[in-house]
Parts: C-alpha cells; structure tokens; sequence
C-alpha cells in the first residue's frame, strides 16, 4: 500500500513539475527559473501541512509527502540551472537562484506545519 | 563586482515596452503541444520517488538528526542530471523522449526540494550547527555534482569524437 502510495503520489507530483514548469517559462522573459522556484516553494509548503498533519510511516504521508511533494519538487534541476546560469555568465542570477530558494523554500515548510499546528 | 545593476539583468519586465514581444502560447496549446510527454514523466516520476523512498528506507535516521539520505538523493541525482544533460545536449539533441523521461521523470522524480528545507526545518529545532552542515553539503554538493557530471561527459564526448 505504501509502495503504491508513493507511486502514485510521484507521479502526479512529477506531472505537475513538468506542468508547471512549462507554463511558467513561457511566460516571463527573465532568466530568473521561476518555473522550477514556483514548484520548490509549493511543494515546501505542502510538505510541511503533510509533515505536521501525519505520521512519516502513513499511507497518507507516503502518497503526498513523499510521493507528491518529493516529486512535484527538484533538487537536481535547482542545482543544474544554478550551474548553467553561472556558466552563461549570469552568476548573480544564480546566487540569487540559490538564496531565494533557500529562504523562501524554508519559510514556505514553517508557515505550512505552522498552519496545521496553529 | 558590481551589484548596482542587478535588477536589470533580472530583466522582470520586456526589454522595450514599446515593442510587441513575441505572442505567449496559450498554456493549454502548450500542454497539447507537449501532452504526448506526459506519460514518460509520470511513469519516471513515479520509478524515482520510489527509488529515493527505498534509499530512505536503506539509511534511515532520527528526523532532527544530519538527513545523509536526502543528502546522498540529492547530490547523486544532480550528477546523474550533469551527465544526461551533457549527453542530451551533445549527442541526444535530436531524441524527444529520454529527457521528459530520465531527467524529468526518474531524476527529477529522485531527488527532492521539499524534503530537503524540511529538514533543515527539523534539524534547526535541535542543533544549528547541523542544520548549517546539512544546508552547505546539500547545495555545495549539488551544484558540484552537476559540474562534475556536465564537465566530465562533455570530456569524454570530445575524446570519443577526437
């Protein structure tokens, strides 16, 4: 049931990155991957309503936190379009990238378990 | 190094406001356009999340302890993306399906943002220190795996075509 749960859970949430990414990079002209920081954030924020709300060894959890959150966010595009700005010469767009990554993605965790927990 | 310009090289709003840019796709001609990608990416998605479910499984840890599962996800499948990007960008430019379904999907799916700043949240609430370790070892690691993996398979590329 677990396995399935996050089967399941991964790929909506990796449907949804894709989605998500694709819409939001089209429209904007900045070099700024808001796409991939749009999905960061969200699933952040989900993560930490899912954390707060059930056990990590749940069905519940397996098929929105670990499933849908872990696959709706990305660590490994984060860090590649972190490398390839750098790379193309913009590498204050990419320290920003990773800053405002960081900070609004850890905000986003504490106001969700922050809202379940209220 | 010059900050004064920042904003600019954002570049928020189109260059010249004068000028019409480009008509944006509709999103839903967008998802039409791409829809036949979609199975690819659930099907790696969901092989990935169970993949970074069963490595979890295989290390776990105290939830306010240093989270070397996440860790280990993270920067291998940033590599993992290095080297497939590089392949893709080299070799594989005319494929359609092996980036939807291997980066998208299976590494996209793999590795993980919000697990990670949940971490962190979970680490801070017991000792600062670790919460700083893991946040540098994640990013630092991350964005050296993928320079590793572009860097190198670029190389290998270069001699093969030498």
């Amino acid at each position: 049931m677990i396995v399935l749960a996050v089967l399941v859970g991964g790929a909506i949430g990796s449907t949804l990155r894709y989605l998500t990414d694709l819409i939001v990079q089209s429209r904007h002209a900045s070099r700024m991957p808001w796409g991939t920081f749009a999905v960061n954030v969200t699933g952040s924020f989900v993560l930490g309503m899912a954390a707060a709300s059930w056990a990590s060894n749940s069905t519940a959890y397996a098929l929105w936190g670990t499933g849908f959150c872990g696959g709706l966010t990305t660590f490994s595009t984060f860090s590649l379009e972190t490398v390839r700005l750098s790379e193309s010469g913009a590498v204050r767009i990419a320290v920003l990238n990773v800053v405002l990554s960081l900070a609004v993605g850890l905000a986003a965790v504490s106001l969700g378990w922050w809202l379940v927990r209220l | 190094m010059r900050f004064g310009n920042i904003w600019r090289e954002i570049d928020l709003l189109p260059i010249n406001p004068d000028v019409e840019a480009a008509p944006t796709p509709h999103p839903w001609s967008l998802v039409r356009a791409n829809a036949d990608l979609l199975p690819f990416i659930a099907v790696g998605g969901a092989l990935g999340s169970l993949a970074r479910w069963g490595l979890g499984k295989a290390m776990p840890h105290a939830s306010e302890a240093f989270a070397t599962s996440t860790l280990v996800t993270n920067v291998a499948g940033s590599l993992l993306l290095g080297i497939l990007m590089a392949l893709v960008l080299e070799i594989w430019s005319q494929t359609r399906y092996i980036r939807p379904f291997v980066g998208t999907g299976i590494i996209g799916g793999f590795t993980t943002f919000s697990t990670f700043a949940l971490d962190i949240r979970y680490e801070v609430a017991d000792s600062f220190p670790v919460a700083m370790a893991y946040a540098l070892a994640s990013v630092g690691g991350g964005l050296l795996a993928v320079l590793v993996g572009l860097v190198t398979t670029r190389a290998v590329i270069d001699r093969g075509r030498a």
